[in-house]
């Protein structure tokens, strides 16, 4: 029995099975119940981000699913974070008496989408596993169905999402074209051979797919509109998780499946990225929504991990799993704060709304200022590190002028981190802040110190296990 | 005593959580301040004591680095502290600065008074972290850190235009430091090792040199600041309040010239030797125009942070000389300038704290209620000119000596600046302290008090002393500096 713990598909069957049996029961047992299915979803997602760190390694499927290390390294992360969200969501959801059973189910179900996507080993596997990770988070951005501004997000996202998928499948069916199979490890093998333009163009199409996937510049346009509609604990969930795997898979996309054309790759990536924070720093600077910003912000950071990727080493992948990481603790406490705060009965979701927090709420207040300045990449906060990595294997890798502009960038956008940090230490409140939610509180109170200082602890291992995990393509 | 360097680094931190988690003998909102403000002068006092026990400590004959730490951390860097001959003054410097703005806030900061005091005692952490680590990356964590808490006490007590000038403040150095952290990547992956001494023997090749010393460059010319990088500065100075100007000046600026001859003369002798014209050029720049922008001031601090970019025209001057008397000048500038600007600003500060202002126009006729203030003053400005018998006086002849030997024109130039600084010094003391009262709320002005008595004293005590016995200074960092000196020369053949 316990051997099947053990198989390499296992985490993925218990997820799938327990959303099966989780969604009939959560169907007589009611939304009155919900808090139920919530605690046993998050029970099983623990329990397969255990499996998954633990469970043998293999090829399954003739190809079509990998569980490597860098698959598992990824799965844990992905199976924690989606816990959280469930934790979070359903604190959130409970407050406005608006519990759905639905709600872990369709986290779990964008879990195991998640899950396929970082162990997929052939192009078919990579669509199945974007598009139920995709269709799970489309119906959380329009969760609140009776709400314009989250039915509108929901809507949003579906047809650019679709669209987005139609270019993939266009990459997809050129890829096979050219060189005849879907697997990575055959397309490796005759791109290496000289598969010719063709391929390299369905890579392109493939790339831009993928791109709009981790809203990467110029495929963003998505990005605020979902933040800013979108409930805020959905997006506190679709800003971390489903942005590691999605990186995950272009990395694989990249490394097993076009290593051959790396210096076409390479060449996109990097004006990728560029583009990402240059867009993400600028564009941060007038908006008003911290949901919005963060919209920007994490545009910004995508860059900055997809820069990890350009790289084409294994310290750029290993700094491309360190940042995700980072930057999911980080984004994560961040939407924890916002949704622990209110005022007049609102969410305090505009910059303004936080101003003079410093005196009403002060624990509040540091975290949110310990969080701003990690993300902001200040020392020691955990987002210099994250920042730290990449910039360290671009840098290796001799890509120095483009660490220098996203150096650069990281400036720009210090812009409005520091806005934040400024309303709530140097202005005086408007009116008082109502009290705060303690489920969220004590998440974000986690992800700060987590953020300094624990992170000067937790590096120790996550630095040797994100360079394990990055030497599953055997780059240099 | 051992791991004395992470005590003096560290011990302030450690005086911040207290003041965190003694929240004060009663609940009431008194009671905690005078707590924070004697947890805080306590601990910086402590530190101070620390910092004197370590000096005596220190042999000065020995060029290396001393009271050595080194562990292994994560990611490549290490945890590396030492000093030598030319950091351990500056953490003296600092751990001695502190306490007086510990004193010199005592009751001219009414708001929010704990988290004042720690982010003083934060500020005092990264400072000393910044001249006592070794590691590229423990040097940048002090470095970049200190940016926030300065942030924040001009932010919160600064003056009408906070905001913009923390803004501008911390944008401006952190634009210069970015690039500085790009350099460093590069050295890390370059040199294969994070160790500052280690990288001081690392030959990198000519033209690399050239892009990374101009990286380090961006950063400590921000830092120092040099024209035409100087301009966070007069804002930033204005708005603070009077113990962050002190800091600011007699501590933050010394920040690049350290990096500069830590870094800079060094590890790019190559490109140092290259581009030392460009530094004597913006150094003379600094040291005339800024001096001729000062004169125009209307507002005294404007005034004396002008003047400050002036005098770190010499410093910058002095170390790209690349020579003993030069870089030694340079040292003895910084450690006077960090006394003299110090004690200027808290003159400043001693007339704000009653008046509200800083306008020249406002004052006049001060040495008729205030004789002590006037003598005091007095002796400062002459400092900051230069008049032999001071500091100041050692810190400009020994800087211009140095790079006599290599740019005469330079000192040529940089010589008129002693000049100019005598004008807009003495003007400014003029309009302030000589002549009647008209202005009749300057009628009732009291003299300073015991507490600001006890404040300037060792001040006073520091300039005199280091003007007639100099070696005080300067046989510490002879060692050190000549053994930097050598490398550079050795490096590039001369």
């Amino acid at each position: 029995m316990l051997e099947l713990f053990n198989h390499p598909a296992a985490p993925e069957a218990i997820i799938a099975i327990a959303a099966l049996v989780l969604l009939p029961v959560g169907a007589f047992v009611g939304n009155a119940r919900a808090a139920l299915i919530s605690f046993l979803g998050i029970l099983v997602l623990v329990a397969a981000a255990i499996v998954a760190g633990s469970n043998q390694l293999g090829v399954l499927f003739n190809g079509a699913f990998v569980h490597d290390d860098f698959a598992a390294f990824a799965k844990v992360a992905i199976f924690l974070a989606s816990a959280v969200a469930i934790y979070l969501g359903h604190g959130w959801l409970a407050r406005r008496d608006d519990e759905k059973f639905e709600f872990p189910v369709l986290i779990m179900l964008a879990a195991l989408g998640m899950s396929m996507m970082v162990s997929a080993g052939d192009l078919i596997s990579l669509y199945i596993g974007v598009e139920l990770q995709s269709l799970a988070l489309y119906v959380l951005a329009a969760f609140r169905r009776d709400e314009a501004k989250a039915s509108e997000a929901g809507l949003k996202y579906f047809v650019l999402g679709a669209l987005s998928s139609g270019i993939l499948l266009y990459g997809v069916s050129l890829i096979y074209g050219f060189t005849g199979s879907l697997q990575f490890a055959d397309i490796s093998a005759a791109v290496a051979g000289g598969a010719g333009t063709g391929a390299v163009f369905g890579l392109v199409f493939l790339i831009c797919g993928l791109a709009f996937k981790v809203s990467a510049a110029p495929f963003h346009m998505w990005t605020p509109d979902v933040y800013e509609g979108a409930p805020t604990p959905m997006v506190a969930f679709f800003a971390a998780a489903p942005k590691l795997a999605a990186m995950v898979l272009f990395a694989r996309a990249m490394d097993a499946g076009f290593l051959g054309a790396q210096a076409q790759w390479s060449q996109v990536l990097m004006v990728i990225a560029a583009i990402s924070f240059v867009v993400g720093a600028v564009g941060g600077l007038v908006q008003k929504n911290i949901k919005r910003l963060l919209a920007y912000s994490s545009i910004a950071n995508i860059g900055y991990a997809i820069l990890g990727i350009a790289a084409g080493t294994q310290m750029g992948l290993q700094a491309m799993l360190v940042f995700m990481v980072l930057y999911m603790v980080d984004v994560t406490a961040f939407f924890a704060v916002i949704m622990a705060l209110q005022r007049n009965g609102q969410e305090m979701d505009t910059i303004e709304s936080l101003r003079g927090l410093k005196r009403e709420k002060p624990g509040k207040a540091i975290v949110l200022t310990i969080l701003s300045l990690s993300v902001l990449g200040m020392p020691p906060f955990s987002g210099f590190w994250a920042k730290y990595y990449v910039f360290k294997a671009a840098i290796g890798a001799g890509l120095w002028p483009i660490a220098v502009a996203g150096l650069v960038a990281s400036v720009v956008a210090a812009f409005y981190y520091l806005r934040i940090i400024k309303v709530m230490w140097f202005d005086e409140p408007v009116s008082p802040a109502g009290p705060s939610r303690a489920g969220p509180s004590w998440v974000a109170m986690a992800g700060a110190a987590f953020s300094f200082p624990l992170v000067l602890v937790a590096l120790y291992w996550l630095d040797p296990l994100a360079r394990h995990a990055a030497a599953a393509f055997g780059l240099q | 005593m051992p791991y004395v360097l992470s005590i003096v680094t560290f011990m302030p931190l450690v005086g911040a959580l207290l003041i965190v988690l003694l929240r004060g003998p009663g609940k009431d909102q008194a009671g905690r301040d005078a707590n924070a403000k004697w947890i805080a002068l306590g601990t910086t006092v402590a530190t101070l004591a620390v910092s004197l026990v370590m000096l005596a400590g220190y042999d000065a004959s020995d060029p290396g680095y001393q009271f050595v730490e080194r562990f292994d951390w994560f990611a490549g860097a290490q945890y590396h502290m030492g000093v030598d001959g030319v950091s351990i003054l500056f953490v003296v410097l600092n751990a001695f600065l502190m306490p007086l703005c510990i004193a010199a806030s005592w009751t001219s900061i009414k708001e929010r008074i704990p988290e004042y005091m720690i982010a003083f005692l934060v500020l005092e952490t990264l400072v000393n972290g910044v001249f006592t680590s070794l590691d590229l990356f423990l040097f940048y964590i002090f470095f970049e850190g200190g940016l926030v808490p300065m942030f924040l006490i001009i932010g919160i007590w600064g003056g009408k235009d906070r905001v913009y000038a923390a803004y501008k403040f911390f944008l401006y150095t952190l634009l210069g430091s970015v690039l500085m952290l790009a350099a460093m990547l590069y050295m890390a992956n370059t040199a294969g090792t994070t160790s500052i001494p280690e990288l001081s023997k690392f030959a990198f090749d000519s033209n690399t040199q050239i892009l990374l010393w101009l990286a380090f460059f961006a950063s400590f010319a921000v830092k120092m600041p040099m024209w035409p990088v100087h301009t966070w500065l007069p804002d930033a100075h204005v708005q603070a309040p009077t113990a962050g100007s002190v800091i600011l000046a007699g501590i933050l600026l010394k920040l690049g010239g350290y990096g500069f001859i830590r870094f800079n003369l060094p590890m790019f002798p190559h490109a140092s030797e290259v581009l030392a014209p460009l530094v004597f050029g913006l150094s003379v720049v600094a040291i005339i125009y800024t001096s001729l922008v000062a004169f125009r001031q209307t507002d005294i601090k404007k005034l004396i942070a002008y003047s400050s970019v002036a005098h770190m025209g010499f410093v910058t001057m002095g170390i790209f000389a690349g020579n003993d008397l030069g870089v030694q000048g340079a040292v003895f500038q910084m450690i006077s300038h960090g006394l003299i600007s110090g004690a200027l600003f808290l003159c400043v500060g001693v007339v704000y704290d009653r008046m509200h202002t800083r306008e020249i126009a406002f004052y006049g006729g001060l040495a008729e209620r205030m004789p002590w203030y006037a003598a005091t003053f007095m002796l400062f400005t002459m400092a900051n000119v230069g008049l032999p018998g001071t500091s100041g006086f050692i810190g400009e002849i020994t800087t211009m000596a140095g790079t006599y030997q290599v740019s005469t024109w330079t000192v040529f130039l940089a010589a008129t600046g002693v000049i100019l600084s005598a004008v807009y010094a003495l003007t400014l003391y003029r309009k302030v302290i000589f002549g009647t009262i008209t202005n009749p709320a300057l009628k009732t002005i009291e003299d300073m008090d015991w507490r600001e008595v006890a404040i300037f004293a060792p001040l006073i005590a520091g300039t005199l002393w280091l003007g007639v016995y100099p070696a005080a200074v300067l046989n510490i960092t002879e060692a050190s500096v000549h053994a930097v000196v050598s490398t550079y020369q050795a490096a590039i053949g001369g």
